[in-house]
């Protein structure tokens, strides 16, 4: 009882600490930056909800961040809505395709189910490529970042940044609560034997069903709020690749972890701009490398590695 | 009277302080070179297109003295919107960048140009192809410099069609892009007389292509045309030679490059038919400068790298002569002066940004008419720049006035 406590005290300082941090890094980091860290952080916190505390590895997660980045870009740019209505359509647009993708995937498990959300992202990528209003391979471009609430000036960096961070704080709390509530417990009970989940008489398919909503709306959230920040969506948010970056952001994090994937987002959106101004071509082998590396030797990821080490080191 | 004297004269004497001093910034022109280095387009612009952007600078820098410095910075885009909205909104906002250039990839242009006109700085588009950056998105802070999609379908098709390739089919690439090709090239072929048999969508990217090749040979049209890019292209040529189709039937690549050319052999390409903004061996100008750049690249240019340079010495040319970064003047000044190197002769800037020059319809060689290395193309015509691109007055952009 004591260390639980003692626990959730550092974790509350680790919060705040953090939480300080956010506030003060526009000023030291370059914002648009940051933004794009923190809306990658969001995306593959979502993902790590489904994959880490559920045990469902979608590989088409691509489709939710893509299609709320343009539904929230249209409903923006051509129906004239302003950023926070946007961003809401395109958080509800990725969850109801949650919803229909969750309904026919989650009969199936393992491969299958990875293979059955990768079938149904491509019919997205195939929608957004052909469909006239998206702007097909030139993507979604132009979107203005508007007024938020009508009288904040969003074109400035600092409100946007402030906006993005609190979106991305409020998701963070939303995946953090649903872990430690006590649906996050029979998710996990879920991910650690589902036979006995089920015998124990819990409707396993609509907790996993609940969980992929949930995870796709916050990728969604993500999505659109990244529509905004960078006043594009591009077919690549939709891309496969996309949907692969996001594994590889949570492994490389540490899947099952709080802070994981946002460390792994952070390293990877870093790495992909750092790298681009010095080694050129050298970027994608860079970053297949340091898969390789996570998967070979760092199994847990740079958190769960952390995590660890700390367990180990408060043991002796 | 008096009055307009005497605002004139506090005009005069507020403007005078800022015309003596140097007006660059922080007297540092920085030129961001933004492309493609370990993609697709690597081969046809990526680090050959950083290696002419130092050229060009080193050279101005040479020849012209400027009294300014200027800074060279370069990222790869690696084809994403995103990526390049954020490196250039960086760049413009926090690094001082004046222009940001190459930009291939038509996502990663339009990105870059909106993100450019926000922040008052240049852009200037080589890579790209759409022929959208003069029209319908132009603005007024973009040049297109090089090539557009107009020039090279046009180019080609209005060329094979009055020498007598009147039956056409066309292979597309089954998207935006692939289609705009298309209906652009099939519009000369039937304003020149001649007729489109059919056309077939392939899924994009695509590999294989044999059932929409043999939906090619049966059509017995005379030409196929090539409305896809890249990979596409290159497999597509590599399979209609395995399946006979040609020498039966004449290829037409609507937008192709000399390194496709040079990765294929001349032994899949010989007899295609292609239009280019540049050619290295066309004559002693263009050879000098391109054994040059062969000395640092180890390839010959291909038009995107020839023009990225001639764009950036033009543009620093233009800072010197306004004494300015300013973004309008800058743009002015290019607009009005005519561009005269080895990569243009006469080329112009219209209203809408599009940089008008001669371009060159050209024959791939068969292997044994190759003397040397790169000897690939025989120039057939040159197509004079008012006929080769869109005429201003079609252009739907909001900047030309009607």
């Amino acid at each position: 009882m004591n260390t639980t406590t003692n626990n959730d005290k550092n974790m509350r300082l680790v919060f705040g600490v953090l939480f300080l941090l956010g506030l003060v890094a526009p000023f030291v980091v370059y914002p648009t930056f940051l933004m794009k860290i923190l809306c990658f952080g969001l995306f593959a916190s979502a993902f790590n909800l489904l994959l880490g505390f559920v045990g469902l590895l979608s590989f088409g997660h691509a489709a939710f961040l893509g299609a709320a980045g343009y539904v929230c870009g249209l409903l923006v740019r051509d129906s004239g809505l302003s950023p926070e209505l946007g961003i809401l359509g395109g958080t509800l647009a990725a969850g109801f395709l949650g919803w229909v993708f969750g309904k026919l995937a989650i009969r199936r498990s393992g491969i299958y189910f990875a293979m059955i959300t990768l079938a149904l992202a491509q019919m997205v990528f195939f929608i957004v490529q052909q469909a006239p209003m998206t702007g097909g391979e030139d993507g979604l471009q132009g979107v203005p970042r508007g007024n938020l609430f009508g009288f904040i000036d969003l074109d400035d960096n600092m409100s946007m940044y402030y906006l993005v961070y609190a979106i991305f704080c409020a998701g963070f709390f939303v995946i953090y609560r649903t872990i430690h509530s006590p649906f996050g417990q029979i998710l996990k009970a879920i991910r650690e034997n589902q036979p006995r989940a089920i015998s124990l008489g819990y409707d396993v398919d609509k907790f996993k069903l609940f969980a992929f909503v949930i995870s796709a709306a916050l990728s969604g959230l993500a999505g659109a709020t990244k529509t905004l920040v960078f006043q594009l969506a591009s077919l690549s948010d939709v891309h496969w690749h996309m949907s692969g970056e996001v594994v590889l952001m949570t492994l490389l994090g540490g899947l099952g972890t709080i802070f994981g994937p946002l460390v792994g987002a952070a390293t990877i959106v870093t790495l992909q701009n750092e790298l681009a101004d010095k080694v050129g071509s050298w970027v994608t082998v860079i970053m297949g490398v340091i898969f390789v590396l996570c998967v070979l030797v760092f199994r847990r990821g740079i958190v769960g590695e952390i995590q660890a080490l700390i367990r180990r080191s408060g043991i002796n | 009277m008096k009055q307009k004297k005497l605002a004139a004269a506090i005009a005069l004497m507020t403007a005078i302080p800022f015309a003596a001093q140097a007006q660059v910034s922080n007297n540092v022109v920085k030129v961001g070179v933004l492309t493609d280095m370990s993609g697709t387009y690597s081969d046809l612009s990526g680090q050959g297109a950083v290696v002419a952007t130092k050229m060009a600078i080193d050279d101005f820098i040479a020849n012209e003295k400027p009294n300014f410095k200027i800074e060279m910075v370069q990222a790869d885009h690696q084809n994403k919107a995103d990526i390049a909205s954020n490196k250039a909104r960086e760049w413009f906002e926090r690094d001082g960048v004046d222009v940001a250039t190459e930009l291939v990839t038509t996502s990663v242009a339009l990105a870059v140009m909106k993100v450019a006109k926000e922040k008052d700085r240049i852009a200037l588009v080589n890579g790209t192809a759409s022929a959208t950056i003069t029209n319908k998105e132009c603005n007024d802070v973009t040049i297109h410099y090089t090539y557009d999609t107009y020039a090279l379908a046009n180019g080609t098709a209005s060329a094979l069609t009055k020498q007598g390739g009147k039956t056409w089919f066309f292979l597309t690439a089954d998207y935006a892009f692939g289609k705009s090709l298309e209906s652009e090239a099939a519009k000369v072929v039937t304003a020149n007389g001649g007729k489109v048999l059919g056309s077939v969508n392939h899924p994009f990217p695509g590999t294989d292509f044999s059932s929409f090749l043999l939906k090619a040979q049966q059509s017995g049209a005379q030409v196929v045309g090539l409305a896809n890019a890249g990979s596409d292209t290159t497999n597509a040529i590599k399979q209609a030679a395995e399946f006979g189709i040609t020498p039966k039937q004449t290829l037409a690549g609507l937008l192709m490059f000399i390194t496709d050319v040079h990765s294929l052999g001349l032994k899949a390409t010989q007899g295609m038919y292609l239009t280019t903004g540049f050619y290295w061996d066309r004559n002693d100008d263009t050879r000098a400068w391109s054994r040059r750049f062969f000395e640092k690249q180890r390839k010959m240019p291909t038009m995107v790298q020839a023009g990225q340079y001639s764009s950036v010495y033009n543009y620093l040319k233009a800072v010197k002569a306004v004494n300015s970064d300013d973004t309008k003047k800058v743009m002015d000044y290019m607009k009005k002066t005519p561009i005269n190197d080895f990569f243009a002769k006469n080329g112009r800037i219209q209203a809408n940004g599009r940089m008008i020059h001669d371009m060159y319809l050209a024959q791939v060689k068969k292997p044994e008419e190759a003397k040397y290395p790169w000897d690939y193309y025989t120039i057939k015509a040159t197509i004079p720049a008012d006929q080769a691109f869109t005429p201003l007055k079609e252009s739907t952009c909001a900047l030309v006035k009607k």
